[in-house]
């Protein structure tokens, strides 16, 4: 039991390496940030392309969703880098991470979205096209106002594990949240700092857990 | 163009780097079996045992269900393997990384056969218990079936998505596929056995990501 506190629930670390953790939070942060809104919104975008049936384009959204969700998105991540500096292309680690963690985001978000507009009968096209809404109109006001609210769980579910990637950026020595509490267990010698890094992370989302347990078990009943 | 294939489709460098390279295939291929039977067959018995209903102990079920849902299995990993050894617990990386996947799909798979368990009709529940069977028969042999068969899609696809994770026990040094990928690309000052190694993934996921579209279809509620 001592032994326990004095690794892992250390309050003279906590406070000790406190300030170094909220910055990697911070970056952490910076991360969801950028990811989530723009995997999202091109998620939407390869959705709603693959609703005006060109096959050609079809084909093409089929080949980048189905293709990058085969791939870890840590295996992306070390292909662009270290893989790409090869080629002229230095991404400096929040760039890379970035780029990865949105190209894995986005076939997701796209592949949801995508059932999501599916999910809405064709009945619903027709009666808003005759009429006189375009296409165009047609998606925005009647198809995706129903669509996306066919598919909140899953999209809080992938919000949730791309928020959870983002730790993968460690990898590459970009000093989030995981990332800082490593360097923090090095300088202090005791681990301490790793378990705050995961309590903080499992206070953070839980709230996000729960809800979802709720959405999916209503989903299912 | 010539850049590209020397550096990216190397076959000299792919060649001298392969047998290596499937030895990690391999390690990949054991890791995600054993993470996936575990954690399934864990998360069946929780779910199982969260059926009697016995307040505190599923109170405490839930807390760690929930804590091993919330944090990155990344995070988890790190733990296992950097932390646990200051108290005495140091485990190889091979069991770290297994250890840590096992608990996370067991966490999701016990939330998944619990929804299952409870949108069976409690009519099913009165039934059976009234011809006489007991509460275990009923579970097991009346409810769990149908419970099961409701979780076979998202199950599906969480046990892909783990197996995806034995990504990151490279972190931890297990001499995994991307693991090994790094090594050799490191040795070899050229990318291609990284491409390499997205090639043996592809091998191993883009049949189930089809995969799991099929069991959708099949196994998915009809709407």
């Amino acid at each position: 039991m001592q032994a326990i506190i004095q690794n892992f629930f250390n309050v003279g670390i906590v406070l000790h390496v406190w300030p170094l953790l909220l910055k990697g939070l911070l970056l952490t942060a910076e991360l969801v940030l950028v990811v989530v809104p723009v995997g999202a919104v091109v998620g939407l975008l390869v959705a709603t392309l693959y609703s005006f049936h060109v096959r050609w384009l079809n084909a093409i959204l089929i080949a980048y969703v189905d293709l990058l969700r085969a791939f870890p998105p840590l295996v992306l991540l070390i292909l662009i880098y270290f893989g790409m500096p090869f080629l002229n292309v230095n991404l400096p680690a929040f760039m890379a991470a970035a780029l990865a963690l949105f190209l894995n985001g986005s076939s997701y978000y796209g592949e949801i979205f995508r059932a999501g507009i599916e999910s809405i009968g064709a009945g619903q096209w027709e009666a808003a096209r005759s009429t006189g809404l375009t296409r165009l109109q047609t998606l925005t006001w009647v198809i995706l106002p129903q669509a996306i609210r066919n598919v909140i769980p899953p999209l809080a579910t992938n919000t949730l594990e791309l928020i959870k990637a983002t730790s993968i950026a460690s990898v590459v020595a970009f000093p989030e949240l995981l990332r800082s509490a490593r360097i923090a267990q090095g300088l202090v010698y005791n681990p301490t700092p790793l378990m705050v890094a995961a309590l903080i992370y499992f206070i953070l989302l839980w709230p996000l857990v729960r809800v979802l347990s709720r959405l999916e078990r209503r989903l299912i009943n | 163009m010539g850049q590209i294939l020397y550096y990216y489709f190397n076959l000299d460098v792919i060649w001298r780097y392969l047998p290596d390279m499937l030895g990690g295939f391999l390690v990949t291929l054991s890791m995600a079996a054993l993470v996936v039977v575990l954690g399934i067959v864990g998360g069946l018995v929780l779910a199982v045992l969260r059926a009697f209903r016995v307040r505190p102990l599923n109170w405490l079920m839930i807390f760690i269900v929930d804590a091993f849902r919330a944090v990155p299995p990344l995070v988890i990993m790190v733990f296992v393997y950097f932390a646990l050894p200051y108290v005495g617990l140091s485990l190889s990386s091979f069991a770290a990384a297994t250890l840590s996947l096992t608990l996370v799909l067991m966490a999701f798979a016990e939330e998944i056969f619990w929804a299952g368990i409870t949108s069976v009709d409690r009519g099913q529940w009165e039934a059976a218990r009234s011809t006489g069977i007991g509460f275990l028969g009923t579970l097991v042999s009346v409810i769990l079936p149908q419970a099961v068969q409701l979780a076979i899609p998202p199950l599906t696809n969480r046990a892909i998505a783990i197996t995806k994770g034995t990504s990151l026990a490279s972190v931890i040094a297990v001499q995994e596929i991307i693991n090994r990928a790094s090594s050799a690309q490191a040795q070899a000052a050229n990318p291609s056995p990284l491409m390499l190694g997205a090639i043996l993934y592809l091998i191993i996921f883009a049949p189930l990501v089809r995969g799991s579209r099929w069991v959708e279809a099949r196994f998915g509620r009809r709407r």
